[in-house]
């Protein structure tokens, strides 16, 4: 066997340390004019492909990301970080706006199944709106089986050893390729594009594809109603002595 | 004498006189109009073929021959390049592409690094400088073809701007490709390209400029350091000491000037020659590290060459050539001091913004108090000009195909490097007591921050040199008025004309004041139509610009008549016309930067309006009390006073008014 094929999911989400602020008429976020990066997660997705590329585990990686046309920004950083090619499935803005994880799900079981993908590999989550769905979803429509949130990743005759982060420890399973792994915060430390790597990277091909080519349709079947800022905490009260704090609970309602 | 002791007080040796009158010498630096000139009609002959000119144009991608004339130079004679108002522009792709390359650099400037233990122990671990290779900032401004990222001037600069956030990291890098390895880039062969460029790329080598002795710091020129051509005429030996070589303990390769005996119409003569040695050469030594008020972490030291071979073939340029490429390489360098600073500002700005709006006095925020807000507005103004005066140099370094812009870059560098120094002063001053400890990084910016202000030029040569150069460009325009002026018995109809001016003038200072001042016209009065070139909004302040170019170019031919050739020793005006051209290029810079914003809606470009026009307004402020200081003349602008002063401490040898408390009975 050759090595694997590998996919990798990469979601173009407003940069981690950026401070999110909801648009003055509550349909959402602003995102002009604010920082993007890839998702934390979906970037260790790409470092452990490499590194299994590296290791001659892996053939090719290809890169996905589905969304408005800067998702090529992150895809040329995947590129950057050593991704052979990439495929940007290009959606309008305001399409995207109402895009879930079921749609993006189906665009990479279709194109898992296209390019003979042994692997696909996502984020667990994307750190915009946290839903930890896409992984699960691909598995689900591929029937393939799935490792989600994992730590370590092994090769173990043609199998996957896969350590996963559970409530309470660790869990090791086994799982046949071709497979679907969700990657967490412990897998790897993803490394620096490097700049000589980025001049490179603008040579590797990148192609644009539409969710229609796929056979997949985005049009929104929910409304976003109302986006809010949670609400600010109250402040809070000093009390002088331990009577004085169980009065104050009593009062309350609260013992 | 007089000139000794003046020259003394920027601790400079008198030979600084000599390059100073050699740029004066239009012999010695060719003309560089005539060359721009040249080149364009050679392009232009009718009988080039189509595929020779599509060559030369590959060959030359976007660049375009530069049309006008050096845009400072230019000034000098009231002329101004209008195209100087269309602030450059990267294309979209381009612009991605760079943005991509900052991501990288600054999530490593901002997570990967400890400035603080780097200052503290006064190195940079070897693993930083191993992370700082491996992204490629070892080789930046290298070609592709020799392993390098080949940025062009204006990406070079938006990088400086996130590498600046370590002084230390930012001059090691400086050091090395800025000037250590420069002069390969510019002045090298082919064969010594392709033998060192790959390797200091990506850092396996580093690289370090060898200028500066113990007797010879601004002055160039009078180094002692002598290389000997040996029998076979092959290799020379080395031998000489330098001091304060910034990378001089790590650098493999160093760029280093030496005299060499040329014969010159048979007379021999000792000419500055820049050579490439390498360490493996042998009789190489390094001292140890200095201690230093900033930039801690980057590595200084003396360097020793004692008989040094250096093969024939590592002569960079011209064997007595090598003053001009030392100067080459430095006026090439400059110009991304002021990205830099800005990188700084805007970072510590930022910082001190949160103070300002959470520290609470007297029950209302920092934020709220009139001093605070006026130390704001200043610094985000005095940043917005930094920055754009260096994405305008860059653009024009990049727009053009053989750009001289030696004296913006060094204007760029004398702004920056003293804008820098306030607004931090200014930021740790905001803090208060908690700027002043270790705790806080402003210290440590306001220390790593003040070399800026020394080295690559110190900011008074580099200001003599501009007002210089400048002075020369129109000097040969302006010949053979000044002539006339000088000589009025040739000309006495001129000079009965010059003769009832200055009486007039010495009679009615209200006059005079009104005269010299910059006066802002009605637009249709207007000569140079710069408002045409500007969108509405910035009508006032084009006008302002307008006359702010006439006074000065009025101010100039004065100079010249006054002093004709003496001008060289006449600093103290010289300075101040350095500060007016500055301000000058500072309002270009605003004006073109603001009105590109606004023209396409960016955002905050209203704010940037604002920017523009208080930094216009204050700029034509500065430029007025400069002019009537020089009009005033040495007595009443006291410059004859600070001789007097000054003489009479380097009397006395010191500080030379009795004590307070002194009795005499």
């Amino acid at each position: 066997m050759s090595g694997f094929r590998i996919l990798v999911g990469c979601k173009r989400v407003i940069d981690y340390a950026v401070k999110v602020r909801v648009k003055p008429d509550k349909t959402g976020v602003v995102t002009e004019g604010v920082k993007h990066s890839m998702n934390p997660f979906d970037e260790i997705a790409v470092e452990e492909a490499v590194r299994m590329k590296e290791k001659k585990l892996a053939s090719e990686i290809i890169a996905v990301s589905c969304g408005p046309q800067q998702c090529q920004e992150t895809l040329r950083t995947a590129l950057a970080m050593g991704v052979d090619r990439a495929i940007h499935v290009i959606t309008e803005p305001k399409e995207y706006e109402s895009m879930q994880p079921i749609h993006v799900s189906k665009i990479l079981s279709k194109i898992a199944t296209e390019e003979k993908a042994d692997l696909v590999i996502v984020g667990k989550q994307a750190i915009d709106d946290d839903c930890n769905q896409t992984g699960q979803m691909t598995a689900s429509l591929l029937d393939w089986p799935q490792a989600t949130f994992a730590s370590k990743i092994e090769k173990s005759n043609g199998d996957l050893s896969v350590m996963r982060e559970i409530d309470g420890g660790l869990e090791t399973i086994k799982v046949k390729v071709p497979a679907v792994l969700t990657s967490d915060l412990r897998l790897n430390e993803p490394r620096y594009a490097t700049l000589p790597n980025i001049m490179k990277a603008k040579k590797k091909p990148l192609v644009t594809k539409k969710p229609s080519d796929y056979g997949v349709d985005i049009t929104p079947r929910q409304e976003i109603v109302s986006v809010e800022d949670p609400p600010v905490r109250q402040a809070g009260q000093k009390v002088e002595s331990v009577e004085e704090l169980v009065t104050k609970l009593k009062e309350a309602g609260l013992v | 004498m007089l000139r000794a002791s003046v020259l003394r007080l920027f601790s400079q040796p008198i030979r600084q006189t000599v390059y100073l009158r050699e740029c004066l010498d239009t012999s010695a630096f060719p003309n560089t109009l005539k060359l721009y000139s040249t080149q364009t009609a050679v392009k232009e002959q009718p009988g080039t073929t189509v595929s020779e000119k599509e060559a030369e144009e590959t060959r030359i991608g976007k660049r375009r021959p530069l049309e006008n004339a050096p845009f400072i130079r230019e000034l000098f004679l009231g002329r101004f390049a209008k195209e100087m108002l269309v602030y450059p522009e990267m294309t979209k792709e381009e612009l991605e592409h760079l943005n991509q390359m900052v991501q990288p650099i600054e999530k490593f400037f901002n997570e990967g690094l400890d400035s603080k233990s780097i200052d503290v122990n006064a190195k940079i671990p070897d693993e930083v400088l191993q992370s700082l290779k491996d992204l490629g900032l070892f080789g930046q401004q290298i070609p592709e073809e020799y392993g390098g990222l080949g940025l062009n001037a204006t990406e070079f600069a938006r990088l400086a701007e996130i590498t600046a956030l370590d002084g230390s990291i930012a001059v090691t890098l400086a050091a090395h490709q800025s000037i250590g390895l420069k002069g390969i880039l510019i002045a090298g062969t082919a064969q010594q390209k392709a033998k060192y460029l790959p390797k200091l790329a990506t850092g396996e080598h580093v690289a370090a400029f060898c200028l500066t002795e113990p007797s010879s710091g601004s002055d160039a020129a009078s180094i002692q350091t002598r290389a000997t051509l040996s029998e076979d005429g092959k290799t020379f030996l080395l031998n000489g000491g330098k001091i304060w070589i910034s990378n001089g303990g790590i650098a493999d390769i160093f760029t280093v000037f030496a005299k060499t005996k040329v014969t010159v119409d048979g007379v021999e003569k000792d000419k500055v020659t820049a050579f490439i040695v390498e360490r493996e050469f042998g009789g190489i030594t390094s001292g140890k590290p200095e201690d230093k008020l900033g930039i801690r972490g980057s590595n200084t030291c003396e360097v020793h060459f004692d008989n040094t071979p250096v093969p024939l073939e590592n002569v960079i340029g011209e064997v007595g050539g090598g003053f001009k490429v030392a100067m080459n390489i430095l006026n090439s360098g400059r110009f991304s001091m002021g990205s830099s600073g800005a990188g700084i500002l805007k970072k510590l700005i930022g910082m001190t913004c949160e103070h300002a709006v959470s520290r609470k006095q007297f029950g209302s925020p920092l934020a709220e108090f009139g001093l605070i807000q006026e130390k704001f507005a200043q610094m985000t103004i005095t940043t917005y000009a930094m920055e754009s005066m260096a994405y305008l140099t860059a653009g024009v370094i990049d727009l053009y195909e053989k750009p001289d812009v030696s004296l913006e870059a060094a204007i760029v560098k004398v702004f920056s490097s003293e804008g820098c120094w306030s607004c931090v002063n200014e930021c740790l001053q905001i803090l208060g007591g908690l700027g002043y400890m270790k705790d806080y990084p402003y210290e440590r910016y306001l220390r790593d921050g003040r070399i800026l202000m020394i080295f690559e030029g110190t900011n008074e040569i580099l200001r003599l040199f501009v007002a210089l150069e400048g002075m020369k460009y129109a000097g040969k325009e302006l010949k053979d008025a000044v002539k006339i002026a000088r000589n009025p018995w040739k000309n006495p109809g001129v000079a009965w004309k010059m003769y009832k001016k200055a009486v007039s003038r010495q009679f009615s200072s209200k006059k005079r004041n009104s005269e010299n001042a910059v006066s802002v016209h009605q637009p249709y009065n207007s000569k140079l139509k710069l408002h045409q070139s500007l969108h509405n909004t910035l009508q006032y302040e084009a006008l302002l610009l307008e006359g702010c170019t006439e006074a000065f170019q009025k101010v100039v031919e004065h100079l010249l008549i006054t002093h004709g050739k003496e001008i060289i020793s006449a600093q103290m005006d010289l300075a101040k016309v350095s500060n007016i051209v500055i301000d000058l290029y500072g309002m270009t810079a605003c004006l073109s930067r603001s009105n590109r914003s606004y023209c396409l809606g960016l955002q905050n470009a209203d704010h940037e309006i604002m920017l523009t026009k208080a930094f216009c307004k204050d700029a034509t402020k500065r430029i007025n009390t400069n002019l009537k200081e020089i009009y005033s003349g040495p007595v009443e602008n006291n410059s004859e006073n600070y001789e007097h002063i000054a003489q009479a401490v380097f009397k006395h040898g010191g500080y030379a008014a009795s004590h307070p408390l002194e009795r005499m009975w």
